[in-house]
């Protein structure tokens, strides 16, 4: 076997704007995770640029990256990567102790609806919940944007509609320009903007006329 | 090659350096067991082989004079196979190139060769000629120590008179193995030699024509040792014989023996140590990968392999890594072995000692190697052959946790979150944390072990030549000398102080117990040799009556102050006493007995007589002093304290410097396997975890010291565990070393405790540096797409 080269992503230009709600759509491989890899600061083009405010990320060094995911960035997984050993109100304070000016970590768990389960371990905690956590833990730095991978998918419909309920404040009420990837193509009815990627592409990118609120979704 | 077979490979390929780790502190702890019992087996060897060829004596007797007509009724002792009588005296020599006086013991020959006791080898040049009566052998150390060649002289002062001794010969002798002038710290080969020589001029020197002074013998097999040592006390009680003494407690002999011991303690201890570790270290590792592997053990479960077949591959995984150090091991320790053995030819005079490995030795070392391996897999094994298929297919549940004793106990304010996730993980599995605390503290402990035998060597030298015995050189007389021998002794030229001392060899009893030693007559309260206890270091003033004993004698006697013990007197009138033991104070060396000079004189109903002196004297008039002492022949004996203590640090500093080498590299690589496998065990569970953390905008430094932190706090409550564990096992060494001869101080100063923490802390540190390279090249994303 001889090595081929697999580009994931070819000619994207994406602009996100300032508390944007995009949702991005697309099946398994066609590069969604890559494109959000590196809007996060994770991973870097082969080719091309990725400009934040004017700066220039993309031949950024490791720690001007890390400074740019801690300041500006707040990430949301889809199997949570909540730490264990700390309880709710704990991976909160994770990230606002190395913040400038976040929220109190209680506040951030009331915003998820949390507010009574702040002293239990993940353990302790349904998928639901820890994902809610997960979400506080991103956005309690009052981040400029907020990245979502699968946000929803390792959750049941009704626990993925409270989550998706969470990120929709969090957009709303902070302004918080938001990513939610997905291949869902139900949770892109709750954007401003739906983009569609296949095969490394940008397939579509569509405005929404209405925005349907998260909890009249269903799929 | 089976399909599981090529899994273990390729698997333990994958943590190689992990199972480096693990095999490094089996291939220590087996290189030990190697390099001490082969050099025990070389010695044990060598010696019996030699005592047997050369027909070393199981009794020896020394006695004031005896006619030879004695010899006949001494072969009569039923169970005595052979007897040599001789004559032996001690004789200054004065060596070119040596300003103080050297000793020789001059030790009668048979003028043909033959089979006698304690036969002596000859290494070089040849046998004596009768017709020539100054032809000499001298032992193979002092030649060495002064390049002596066959054809070479050396003069020596034999009764008053100066006779020129031409060497013909290089020899060593089964009696002096370990060739040590009697009341010496340690063999000093430049300045006492044993010489052999013919007996009628031995005899015609010194007016032993037809008699003897000495007597050895040797026993038929089955014979009871205190049956022939009674009836051969009773045959040479009447000319003056100071009571036989059996092999066990010949000098050389018991010297040698009492190495022996401890070769085979340390190879014996000190390897259950490191492999100990080692089975724990297994034991976390296995335990790791089984659960890292449960998914695959489900897998071959359901494809139908049995629990014998998993059990098999899991305990391979082990084995392989013990084997690896275990075959590594058995060469280094045969390879240091074979040094260790040429450092023992500096002590021990063998004609050849050969180094030996054993197949016996090799086979005990594959099998702990084994036996490690297996104890050590034991658990994880069983947790594999336990594990039902279809609850292995789902992943491992998440970790339980708990808020840290610290939290509990109100002081979460001080705790950062990454200061938190610490302490969690080490309470969440408190087992495999105190494995590693007790793994580095084992580290820290073995180095003490190794280390506070310099300090302790230290104390016994400052308390010994700078607190009890302050003279600069001791004299002995040949013979009791009046007082005017202490005076003539003040008016050499630039002795600032004299003191006498009448020195006696008795017989003690108490009860059942009985000993030999020499009381030493002193001044109430002296100021050049002071008796000192060595715990308390004050001076005992000595009673006018009764004996201070030194603890190792009252313990041989079983006596204490109060008690009274039966005093023979070995010479002269042979005076018996009951004297009470008046004090006992604390020696690190010899069994000794003193008493005021004036009741040893009354003891021995004699008058004002001394037998030596100590001297302190004008260090630039030493020459002269030596030259004087060369031309006194009533002086049999100098002790020069500069030169024991040039002698000790000769012999002790160059091994010394070796065995803190070693006994470094050991406990480093014991801290280093413990912390890199524990680091590479956390790496392997929470890289997860620090990549989600590396995501969320923690650096590379700060991830690093929430996983280097758990084990900085590892280290750092292993360091007083280490310690205390350390002090445990060097007071036990101690009384392991402690002899009739020697008690060791157990001293360890601050400075070798911190020396030794900050060796297993750097080890811990190298190990951590390492594991932090791996940090680095987390990946990020990759982490974030799976599932545990």
């Amino acid at each position: 076997m001889g090595e081929v080269a697999v580009h994931a992503l070819r000619g994207v230009d994406l602009r996100l704007f300032p508390s944007e709600f995009l949702v991005l759509l697309g099946p398994s491989g066609s590069g969604k995770s890559t494109l959000l890899n590196i809007l996060g600061g994770l991973d870097l083009p082969t080719n091309g640029r990725v400009l934040y405010r004017g700066r220039d990320l993309s031949g950024a060094d490791d720690a001007t990256r890390t400074a740019y995911r801690r300041r500006h960035v707040g990430f949301v997984f889809q199997f949570y990567n909540l730490i264990p050993s700390l309880t709710a109100k704990e991976n909160v304070a994770l990230v606002t102790e190395i913040a400038r000016d976040p929220l109190p970590p209680s506040e951030a768990l009331g915003l998820v609806g949390l507010a009574n389960r702040m002293n239990h371990f993940p353990a302790q905690m349904s998928g639901g919940e820890q994902q809610r956590v997960a979400i506080a833990r991103a956005i309690a730095k009052r981040p400029d944007v907020l990245l979502c991978d699968e946000p929803t998918g390792a959750l049941d419909i009704s626990t993925g509609i409270l989550v998706l309920e969470a990120i929709e404040r969090i957009n709303r009420e902070l302004g918080t320009a938001t990513a939610v990837i997905t291949h869902n193509a139900a949770v892109s009815a709750m954007a401003d903007r739906v983009i569609q990627l296949s095969d490394g592409r940008i397939a579509s990118d569509r405005r929404n006329a209405e925005k349907v609120p998260a909890r009249e979704l269903s799929w | 090659m089976q399909a599981l077979t090529r899994k273990l490979i390729r698997d333990l390929w994958r943590i190689k350096g992990q199972a480096t780790a693990i095999s490094m502190v089996i291939c220590v702890g087996v290189l030990m067991f190697v390099m001490y019992l082969s050099t025990f087996d070389s010695l044990q060897l060598t010696r019996s082989a030699y005592y047997e060829r050369q027909r070393f004596a199981h009794v020896f007797a020394s006695l004031k004079r005896a006619p030879l007509s004695l010899h006949a009724r001494i072969a009569d002792i039923p169970g005595v196979a052979q007897v040599e009588t001789r004559v032996v005296v001690d004789v200054n020599l004065d060596v070119e190139g040596l300003e103080e006086p050297a000793t020789a013991r001059l030790v009668s020959i048979p003028a043909r060769q033959r089979a006698i006791l304690n036969d002596i080898v000859i290494s070089e040049g040849r046998y004596i000629d009768p017709t020539r009566p100054d032809e000499v052998i001298v032992t193979e150390g002092f030649a060495q120590a002064h390049e002596l060649r066959p054809g070479e002289t050396v003069r020596a002062v034999l009764n008053g008179r100066r006779r020129d001794l031409e060497v013909v010969g290089i020899g060593l002798s089964p009696e002096y193995v370990y060739t040590i002038r009697p009341g010496d710290l340690i063999p000093d080969d430049k300045r006492f030699a044993v010489m052999w020589m013919e007996r009628r001029a031995l005899a015609a020197a010194f007016d032993m024509e037809g008699g003897f002074n000495d007597v050895a013998l040797l026993m038929m097999p089955g014979t009871r040792q205190e049956d022939v040592i009674a009836e051969l006390d009773q045959l040479i009680e009447p000319y003056g014989g100071w009571g036989a003494i059996p092999r066990e407690l010949q000098l050389s002999n018991w010297s040698v023996e009492q190495e022996l011991k401890s070769l085979q303690g340390m190879g014996i201890a000190v390897p259950i140590v490191f492999l100990a570790v080692a089975a724990f270290l297994l034991h976390v590792v296995l335990r790791r990968i089984v659960a890292v592997q449960r998914e695959q053990i489900a897998t071959l479960k359901a494809l139908g392999y049995p629990r014998r077949a998993l059990a098999m591959h899991y305990t391979w995984w082990a084995l392989t890594i013990s084997l690896v150090g275990t075959v590594a091991g058995t060469a280094v320790g045969a390879l240091l072995g074979n040094g260790m053995l040429g450092m023992y030819n500096q002590y021990f005079r063998f004609p050849s000692l050969q180094y030996r490995l054993l197949p016996d030795v090799v086979a005990a070392a594959m099998l702990i190697g084994i036996v490690a391996a297996i104890v050590g897999a034991n658990s994880a094994v069983r947790q594999a052959v336990r594990l039902q298929p279809a609850e292995a297919m789902r992943p491992e549940p998440p970790g339980k946790y708990k808020v840290s004793l610290a939290e509990r106990l109100g002081l979460q304010w001080l705790l950062s979150q990454p200061a938190r996730i610490i302490l969690r993980n080490i309470e969440r599995q408190p087992g495999r944390s105190m494995i590693s605390i007790g793994g580095i503290a084992c580290a820290i402990a073995i180095l003490i072990v190794g280390l506070f035998m310099v300090d302790s060597m230290d104390v016994m030298m400052d308390i010994q030549f700078g607190l009890a015995q302050r003279q600069d050189v001791q004299l002995t007389f040949a013979e009791p000398v009046s007082p005017r021998g202490i005076h003539s002794v003040a008016r050499i030229p630039g002795v600032i102080a004299v003191e006498p001392v009448r020195s006696v060899p008795v017989r003690l009893t108490a009860g059942s117990r009985s000993r030999q030693v020499a009381i030493s007559g002193l001044p109430e309260r002296g100021e050049l040799y002071r008796v000192l206890d060595a715990t308390t270091l004050k001076q005992s003033s000595l009673p006018e009556n009764g004996l201070v004993l030194s603890s190792s004698l009252a313990r041989v006697l079983d006596v204490a102050p109060g008690d009274t013990v039966t005093t023979s007197v070995l010479v002269g009138q042979r005076t018996v006493r009951n004297l009470p033991v008046a004090g006992v104070i604390d020696q690190y060396m010899g069994l000794s007995a003193y008493m005021q000079i004036d009741a040893v004189r009354r003891l021995m109903r004699e008058g004002a007589t001394l037998s030596g002196a100590y001297v302190s004297v004008d260090s630039s008039y030493l020459p002269q002093l030596f030259r004087a002492v060369k031309e006194t022949p009533a002086i049999a004996g100098t002790g020069i304290r500069a030169a024991a203590l040039e002698a000790f640090n000769q012999t002790f500093a160059e091994n010394m410097g070796i065995l803190i080498f070693f006994n470094v590299l050991f406990a480093s690589i014991i801290a280093f396997g413990v912390v890199y496998n524990a680091a590479r065990v956390s790496l392997a569970e929470r890289s997860r975890e620090l990549a989600s953390l590396r995501v969320l905008g923690f650096t590379r430094a700060e991830i690093s010291a929430i996983l280097l932190g758990e084990l900085g706090v590892l280290t750092l409550l292993a360091v007083p565990v280490g310690m205390a564990l350390g002090y445990g096992l060097s007071g036990v060494l101690v009384t392991v070393f402690d002899t009739e001869l020697y008690t060791i101080p157990f001293t360890a100063s601050p400075r070798t405790y911190a020396f030794c923490a900050v060796v297993v802390v750097l080890a811990t540190l190298l190990s951590g540096l390492i594991v932090r390279r791996k940090l680095d090249n987390l990946d990020l994303i990759e982490v974030l797409k799976s599932k545990e």
